[in-house]
């Protein structure tokens, strides 16, 4: 059996957004900036995906702009937020802990640049409450980023708490949104959201096409110099084709956003019982404020990235927290930042569902994992020193 | 590229002497399990002779490939030519290994070592101390 459930990592772009991009290439490859007539048209195009994007989240047209992607759109929200900032005589940014790197490396180095960064802690479900954000904002800050929902272990945080705080006093917030999208009902205006960030790929749409939304009024600067696209805040020939197909994606994600859950959900939560049937395994992030596709679990004695070959081999593609795989031995920050010790951390996986999922495939995942569970745990020193009470259990 | 050659994958998938050797003349464990890797390596020793060996990993596929074939590297060796078994080496037998991967055969040639270490211990067989490194996990340090 074949699984896919590593969406949150990218999707399978669906027909219709294939459908749209191939149409767009053979149709559409005229430059938006150009006067004459096919020109035009594809620019007339471009403003039609703009208007599709606004409305999916509750924007104006005016207010959305193209990037490549999720972590363009993170940096340049950051990188506008802050220079506005330090003219005014603002250098601090409060965040969380548990960002995606596209955040927190964007952060690290305006921290070499004399930014102070507060890197909110969070709870062991990685929470962060709107109280925490607003005993963290003083006169000097001049942003708060919160992402909406955690890639890894797919909390969703309290954005409208966060956006109430973040207006009451002036600061604006800014959410990278790239795993809500399609999964959360997105409103900016009643949210109070600043900046948002998202990514076609990550709805069925899609890569290289991303979208970042700024507020009337406030500051965007550019990360690319070059032509007048975008408003002049984004050089370079837009990526026609892509847009469109991503617009066509985030209609559909949207509009079927509830039907989807409807489906998912139980798989999820299917997922999730069978799954803690394992001894010695801890679910990750929150039960109920969860994104409807995702499931995260520890399990003791064991390392992730072997779960990960082994069910590669049973033709599951699955996803780790442990970035032993992306190249780094250090476990995920967001597990640390949850409370994980590292000889936890270390023993992650990550299984994200679209609304393909089913049932047999959901109690496959959990028959292989058992099994594979238990075969590496046979072979672990560790696991052998747990059971003979050498060493303490820390999942009990 | 794949992330890992055949040879890794195939000591992976099939892990050659995997288990536990009650009765070992000499047993070596090595690594952190906060780093996320630990190697354990059983000997059973007969005249300087290497005729059983048995491990057990916890760790990441190529920790996992690179015990498999270090075993398979020093069974029914002597002694003194499982002691001059390097990383490399082992590495090497893989087919090579990813270069952040590479501490998995440092892990490997230094389970060994520890493990005859413990067999010369056992049995009041003299050594010279500079044949065995410290057994530190240096990222970890």
């Amino acid at each position: 059996m074949q699984v896919y459930f590593d969406n949150a990592a990218t999707t399978k772009p669906s027909r219709a957004a294939i459908e749209a991009y191939a149409k767009a290439l053979c149709e559409d490859f005229a430059n938006p900036s150009s006067l004459h007539e096919p020109g035009q048209k594809a620019k007339e195009k471009l403003e039609e995906a703009r208007a599709v994007f606004a409305a999916a989240i509750g924007a104006k047209a005016n207010e959305i702009y193209f990037t490549s992607g999720g972590s363009e759109s993170d940096n340049q929200a950051i990188i506008s937020a802050a220079r506005a900032g330090k003219r005014k005589g603002k250098n601090k940014i409060i965040s969380t802990a548990i960002e995606h790197h596209a955040v927190l490396h964007t952060l690290n180095k305006l921290k070499q640049d004399g930014f102070e960064i507060v890197l909110l802690p969070v709870s062991s479900t990685g929470l962060v409450t709107a109280e925490q954000v607003a005993a963290a904002i003083d006169e000097r800050t001049c942003l708060v980023a919160v992402m909406y929902a955690n890639n890894e272990i797919g909390t969703v945080l309290p954005i409208a708490e966060i956006g109430a705080v973040c207006r009451a006093r002036g600061v604006p917030l800014f959410t990278d949104a790239v795993q809500a999208v399609g999964h959360e009902k997105i409103d900016v205006q009643a949210q109070n959201i600043d900046y948002l960030s998202l990514s076609a790929h990550k709805f069925h749409g899609p890569k290289g096409v991303g979208a970042l939304y700024v507020r009337k009024g406030m500051p965007l600067s550019s990360l690319i110099e070059g032509g007048a696209q975008e408003r002049g805040r984004r050089a370079g020939t837009e990526n026609l084709p892509g847009i469109i197909s991503a617009a066509v994606a985030i209609e559909e994600a949207t509009k079927n956003l509830e039907q989807n859950r409807a489906r998912v959900l139980p798989l999820r939560d299917r997922l999730i019982a069978g799954l803690s049937e394992i001894p010695h395994s801890v679910l990750n992030g929150e039960k109920e404020k969860r994104l409807f596709s995702n499931v995260h679990f520890c399990f003791e004695g064991i390392e992730g990235e072997s779960l990960l070959l082994m069910l590669s081999d049973q033709g599951i593609a699955a996803s780790s927290g442990s970035a032993c795989t992306s190249g780094s031995l250090d476990p995920s920050h967001v597990l640390l930042a949850i409370g994980r010790p590292h000889e936890i951390a270390h023993g992650s996986l990550r299984l994200t569902l679209d609304e393909t999922a089913t049932a047999e495939q959901v109690d496959y995942v959990i028959d292989k994992v058992k099994e594979i569970v238990g075969y590496l745990r046979n072979m672990s020193p560790v696991w052998r020193d747990l059971k003979e009470g050498k060493r303490e259990f820390i999942i009990k | 590229m794949a992330l890992y050659s055949e040879k890794v994958m195939d000591h992976f998938r099939n892990p050659r002497n995997v288990g536990v050797i009650e009765d070992a003349d000499g047993v070596g464990e090595v690594g952190n399990a906060k780093c996320g890797d630990i190697m354990k390596i059983y000997l059973k020793i007969n005249g300087g002779i290497i005729t059983d060996v048995k491990f057990e990993t916890f760790g990441c596929g190529s920790a996992i490939a690179s015990s498999s074939i270090a075993t398979e590297l020093i069974k029914g060796k002597p002694v003194s030519e499982a002691m001059t078994l390097t990383n490399k080496a082992v590495a090497e037998a893989l087919d090579g290994l990813p270069a952040y991967k590479m501490h998995c055969s440092v892990l490997a040639e230094e389970a060994i070592k520890a493990a005859i270490l413990d067999y010369y211990e056992k049995n009041g067989i003299p050594y010279d101390e500079k044949d065995f490194p410290s057994f530190s996990c240096e990222h970890c340090d």
